[in-house]
């Protein structure tokens, strides 16, 4: 089994969903993005996404736009990233996932990044440019290096794409939106809690939901895992705290307060079931 | 790529796109938001292609409203000064809004409409293209929202007073590099959050499938008029197509009816810019990478990021190019070079002086070119250049650029 199911499956026997934040490998350089990844962990984070910057990042907002061009500020690029995780993976079991567009990886070479990911412990990788119709390639190679690619499905996404998306996916399948949270409210939008309930329906029962929607507070992260998600990722709320150079310590208590939002529903979540018996 | 471009020979290159591929190029790497949307918009283009009314809607505007067939004008005292080959322009710097653009436009802003859709979103360079998208919103009633680069803004401001005038909104990006790239960064973005009720018109052979097929197919009026028209005054095909190439739309237009026709050449003018380390120049100094949805010849780092551009025209300042020039460079279909800001003013000056047109900088760069291969053929060859536009959005730029160049002591000609 993939570390990422892995660890989805042991919160489930919890009656946990996994808190994922987010950051920007190399915001606002190597060293402190280290420090603040190992504040991720200090304060609870289950499952880690890192950011790869890219120039020109198409499927992302004002704040994580600033966060990768700090990072490219400050000279980052994918061999640093693989710095940075080899060092957090020599320290922690949590695992990682990278998030990058495809030209680096394309550029670098796609076994060659995958590789990179297999020695120095990157469990999965997200490629927000990297549709299902152009990831064969890719898939193949992932799945020899034992890489998850975990896919995003958005309120766009009809019923038969999903199935193909939820297929392909691996670790868990990302739901994304840019529609959910209501300002700094601690509830969801009606429309988000109804989304994620329909979405969860017709996901195979074995395959964890995660979600994103600009998540900033623990309530709504209990919401999230109410209406049936597996997971709740948090990215601009951690991105904002790096770019106002707070420190590792209160980012690691907000973690901590996040991870709470988790924890609030201490029995089997949504109609999801962890697989009875573990596969290889 | 070697199987890729075997496979390339045995097909007709006007095959080309098959399965959203020109070749290895093109594809669809786009987020996953707008895969929905952009499957749909295949669809859509496809039944509007097949419906006769749609094509004769299409016709009316761009005769009627658009200004088409625009002329194919033997420039005399261009060939004379030469002394070569036979110098024909294509005038598409005489369609309405005074761009090549109108010609892409409006066939998306009617397939928008027959969509159902009821805003346009675009991007724009050097503005010609949000000019176009701006007077077809109006045109057709659909609100028009244009995001464009600011330092686009600053060097092509009356463009932007002729979008806002249109009753286009223009929002300037400053991310980035703040050109041409960027911008179509914040229109992708926007249209992410919109793609129920809006459309993105894309102004380039570039983007993800199936864009570069759509923009071809709308440019292609270009050459096909040109065949007509040189059959009617020489009796055959010309043997040189010259056009410039940001993205590359105008250069598609005017070669892709003649690719199967391996008599006539093509050759694709990019921009040089102050020299091989200020350039836009894709196709002959980029590598293969993917960017806004298509994998084609791209300037970037050693580390897959892409690279800020220069030229002195706002209309070739991208980075990418489109996915068929990628192949037909690769295969040898068509040639590409270069030429440099200086080059591209010297032909502005050129032009202007003997054929009383004064070009688009960015057409400009076609002409030098052109002018370049026809001294080197024979009198009884047959060349075309296509002015892409008109240079009266230049004319701050070149003021600036030969202003500097007289205090510096004499203008190169």
């Amino acid at each position: 089994m993939s570390q990422i199911a892995d660890c989805f499956e042991r919160l489930a026997q919890r009656g946990e969903g996994a808190l994922i934040p987010y950051l920007m490998a190399g915001d606002p350089d190597l060293e402190r993005s280290y420090q603040y990844a190992q504040a991720l962990i200090a304060g609870g984070a289950d499952l880690i996404e890192l950011g790869v910057p890219f120039s020109d990042p198409v499927a992302d907002g004002p704040t994580i736009q600033a966060a990768g061009s700090r990072a490219l500020g400050s000279g980052t690029h994918l061999d640093e990233v693989f710095r940075l995780v080899s060092r957090l993976r020599s320290q922690s079991d949590t695992p990682l996932i990278l998030m990058s567009y495809y030209n680096p990886i394309f550029r670098l070479g796609q076994g060659l990044f995958l590789k990179r990911c297999l020695d120095e412990g990157v469990s999965g990788v997200i490629i927000p440019d990297l549709p299902i119709e152009e990831a064969s390639d890719y898939l193949e190679l992932a799945r020899r290096y034992r890489v998850d690619t975990v896919f995003i499905a958005t309120p766009e996404t009809g019923d038969e794409r999903l199935a193909q998306i939820s297929a392909q996916t691996g670790g868990f399948l990302y739901l994304v939106s840019r529609y959910g949270t209501t300002g700094a409210q601690d509830r969801l939008d009606p429309r988000t809690e109804q989304l994620i309930a329909q979405v969860r329906s017709r996901l195979p029962a074995e395959l964890p939901l995660g979600v994103g929607f600009g998540l900033s507070m623990p309530e709504q992260i209990s919401a999230v895992i109410r209406a049936g998600a597996q997971g709740a990722i948090v990215g601009s709320a951690l991105v904002q705290r790096v770019a106002q150079d707070r420190s590792p310590q209160e980012l690691a208590d907000f973690v901590q307060e996040l991870k709470g939002g988790t924890r609030l529903l201490q029995q089997k979540v949504g109609g999801w079931q962890p697989e009875a018996e573990t596969s290889t | 790529m070697p199987t890729d471009t075997k496979s390339v020979k045995v097909k007709k290159l006007s095959q080309w796109p098959i399965a959203g591929r020109f070749g290895p190029y093109g594809g669809r790497y786009a987020p996953e938001i707008l895969m929905p949307a952009l499957l749909a918009l295949e669809a859509a283009y496809q039944a509007a292609q097949a419906d006769e009314g749609f094509r004769a809607e299409l016709r009316r505007y761009q005769e009627d409203y658009g200004g088409r067939p625009t002329p194919l004008y033997r420039a005399k005292r261009l060939s004379e000064l030469v002394g070569g080959a036979r110098i024909y322009l294509k005038r598409e710097d005489l369609v309405h809004g005074g761009a090549h653009k109108f010609n892409n436009v409006m066939g998306q802003a009617l397939l928008a409409q027959r969509m159902g859709k009821s805003r346009l979103i675009a991007e724009t360079g050097a503005g010609q293209h949000g000019v176009a998208t701006a007077m077809a919103g109006a045109v057709l009633g659909l609100k028009t929202e244009i995001y464009m680069g600011q330092v686009d803004i600053e060097r092509q401001r009356a463009n932007v007073y002729r979008m806002e005038l249109l009753g286009a909104q223009v929002h300037p990006v400053h991310t980035g590099t703040a050109t041409l790239k960027d911008a179509i960064n914040e229109a992708l973005r926007d249209w992410a959050t919109s793609v129920q009720d809006s459309h993105y018109l894309i102004g380039s052979v570039v983007g993800p499938h199936p864009y570069p097929q759509i923009v071809r197919d709308f440019q292609r009026v270009i050459g096909d008029e040109i065949e007509g028209q040189m059959l009617r005054k020489e009796h055959r095909l010309p043997d040189l197509l010259v056009a410039c190439v940001g993205g590359g739309s105008n250069a598609m237009g005017t070669f892709f009816p003649f690719v199967d026709h391996r008599e006539v050449r093509f050759l694709g003018v990019e921009a040089g810019g102050r020299g091989p380390d200020a350039d836009a120049a894709s196709l002959q100094h980029g590598q293969i990478g993917v960017l806004h949805g298509a994998k084609m010849r791209l300037l970037q780092d050693e580390w897959g990021q892409v690279s800020a551009t220069h030229s002195i025209a706002a209309g070739l300042d991208y980075p990418g190019v489109g996915p068929e020039h990628t192949l037909y460079q690769e295969i040898g279909r068509a040639e590409y070079v270069t030429v440099s800001d200086e080059q591209a003013l010297s032909a502005f000056q050129t032009l202007s002086q003997t054929c009383g047109i004064i070009p688009a900088l960015e057409s400009a760069h076609a002409v030098y070119a052109g002018m370049e291969r026809a001294r080197a053929m024979g009198p009884g060859q047959l060349v075309v250049i296509t002015l892409s536009g008109r240079g009266d959005k230049d004319l701050e730029t070149v003021i600036a650029h030969l202003g500097r160049q007289r205090s510096a002591g004499g203008q190169e000609q």
